[in-house]
């Protein structure tokens, strides 16, 4: 499967990715520690990005609700972990099959009942919503008074994914590079052309043979399973959750930013998408915060002014417009 | 020849008017078989319901010895069943080399394969070199010609072509008619169209179907077809299709 990603891709993308990769990898070097924290949540997000892209810009199913799989994969691990004492890499499993198990709920509600368009999109907002009023009232995993992962060193090395801001660094480094070369495998894959059809066209999808609840259902599986591996990074690296930040609607939106930006349905979408918003709205704090303004309100504003210029000049997302201008062959990426 | 597709006596109302009116027709394997009839005959609504989109409130749908009636769109494509739409659809943000490949892909697992297949299937259709073009950006005749070809990706036993010939130019018209003679004589494709365009009938079909409000009023080969009174009478009136487009 990768050789022959490896083998269909233009040159000259190949070089650019290899490039961008090994820099990545040299950064920590040159970076202190803010700078290293700030691109710990450009990987995040382009993780997420491409996760939440594989349903919509794949499948043609837009998901406002995918903070549920953040929150509910953090929560799971953390709980595991401080609870019952169940290290993170045991626990991530439960995480992807507790989220998996519900995305299948909300698919199956949504396909079998044809809720479909921004009715589909009302319903990922109701369970995410449903899950955070929920998560105030568990007492056992701390309510609305949040849980707390114990930072001290005792707990653990790597293995409990216990560590400093290189060891993060690097962890999410692996997973965004991990989840590109995934969505460009799906992408390239029969299930991949399934779900470009469906998108499109369900009507014609189905008329050449393409079961499309079944492939509408495997989209929402694999990016609710991905998404919760962001959530238990999530969990592990801040060390605290709580129910209104990790499932919050806010976040749900911050996440499909990236990829909105970037380019919906494309391969580098989420990642330029992070890569421009993540730093510039880090920015914008770190200014307002020097300024002594306390506005918490900017980042949203930013947030709603960038997708705003986006819709109005490059409708279809920056790398696209950017691709063209690169002379970039039309293709998979 | 044996019977491919046998369809007995199928019905469907829309709020109460019966648009397909207990119509029973059989269909050969190797025929090539039209279905006429004036507008609002419920020629489409049959192939909606041969297709899977509708299920027929009477009578039944065998195909290849099996019952399809009541089966889904997909279920039914997979059997061998392949329809393209009188109104294109086209997946239009894609190119027309990956619209054929979805087709493809449909008994092919390895996309490598699927690529090449569908090549074979653009060249036959002359959209080889437009191959790379998205498919929202062609002209009409070739979206028509690729809503045949991702149809013909799937390696059907039979094609519903739903008027296919409409709206192409008489050059295009007979250079489609072409394609599909050489379809049925070298793959012994099984063809079922609903045509308007009673040029491209006549030079195609073996056998005609006439339906008049929902109901078939005469079948046979096309010359006999041709000159019964109620196929004249039912197409009298609608100017575009006069008697003597009949021929």
């Amino acid at each position: 499967m990768i050789t022959r990603l490896v083998r269909t891709a233009p040159p000259r993308a190949l070089l650019l990715l290899g490039l961008l990769l090994a820099v990545l990898l040299a950064a920590p070097l040159a970076l202190d520690r803010y700078l290293t924290s700030v691109l710990i949540l450009v990987f995040w997000f382009a993780y997420v990005g491409q996760a939440w892209n594989i349903m919509m810009g794949f499948a043609g199913l837009l998901s406002l609700g995918h903070a549920l799989y953040v929150g509910l994969g953090a929560y799971v691990a953390a709980t595991l972990f401080v609870k019952l004492g169940i290290g993170p890499w045991a626990g991530l499993w439960l995480s992807a099959f507790v989220s998996v198990a519900v995305g299948a709920a909300i698919g199956w509600l949504g396909f079998r009942f044809r809720i479909e368009g921004v009715y589909f999109s009302l319903l990922t907002i109701a369970f995410a919503e449903v899950a955070r009023i929920g998560f105030d009232h568990i007492g056992w995993t701390g309510g609305a008074a949040g849980l707390f992962l114990p930072v001290s060193a005792e707990a653990g090395a790597w293995f409990n994914l216990r560590g400093g801001p290189l060891f993060f660094y690097y962890l999410a480094l692996m997973m965004a590079t991990a989840a590109f070369v995934l969505c460009a495998a799906l992408r390239a894959s029969r299930l991949g052309y399934r779900w470009l059809a469906v998108r499109e066209d369900a009507e014609a999808a189905r008329a050449l043979g393409i079961d499309v609840f079944r492939a509408r259902m495997a989209a929402v599986l694999i990016s609710a399973g991905l998404t919760s591996l962001g959530g238990v990074f999530y969990a592990f690296y801040y060390n605290n959750l709580f129910p209104g930040q990790v499932f919050d609607i806010s976040r749900s939106i911050e996440m499909i930013l990236a990829p909105i930006v970037g380019g919906v349905g494309t391969l580098f979408g989420p990642v330029l998408g992070a890569f421009i918003l993540t730093p510039l709205g880090e920015a914008l704090i770190a200014i307002t915060g020097a300024l002594g303004l306390n506005a918490p309100g900017t980042k949203a504003v930013f947030y709603g002014v960038c997708l705003m210029a986006i819709v109005i000049l490059a409708p279809n997302g920056l790398w696209p417009a950017l691709k063209r201008r690169l002379g970039v062959p039309e293709g998979d990426v | 020849m044996s019977a491919l597709l046998e369809v007995r006596g199928v019905a469907k109302r829309f709020r109460g008017l019966l648009a397909v009116d207990h119509v029973s027709l059989t269909v050969n394997d190797g025929e090539i078989f039209a279905v006429i009839g004036p507008n609002g005959a419920g020629k489409t609504t049959l192939f909606n319901l041969i297709a899977g989109v509708y299920a027929p409130e009477a009578g039944e749908i065998a195909f290849a010895g099996e019952r399809i009636d009541g089966a889904a769109p997909d279920a039914i494509c997979r059997r061998g069943l392949a329809r393209t739409f009188q109104i294109v659809r086209p997946f239009p943000h894609l190119s027309v080399l990956d619209n054929a490949i979805v087709g493809a892909l449909l008994h092919e697992h390895d996309v490598d394969k699927a690529r090449a297949a569908a090549g074979d299937v653009l060249r036959r259709l002359e959209l080889w070199d437009k191959r790379a073009q998205k498919a929202g950006s062609l002209t009409l005749p070739d979206r028509k010609r690729l809503e045949v070809a991702r149809a013909l990706a799937t390696h059907p036993r039979l094609l519903l072509l739903d008027e296919v010939m409409a709206g192409l130019r008489p050059t295009e018209t007979d250079r489609m008619v072409a394609v599909l003679k050489d379809l049925n004589r070298h793959e012994n494709m099984t063809i079922v169209l609903i045509e308007h365009v009673m040029r491209a009938v006549m030079a195609l079909a073996n056998r005609i179907h006439v339906l008049h409000h929902g109901a078939t009023i005469a079948e046979g080969p096309p010359e006999v077809v041709t000159r019964d009174p109620r196929v004249i009478e039912s197409y009298l009136g609608q100017a575009d299709h006069a008697v003597g487009a009949l021929g």
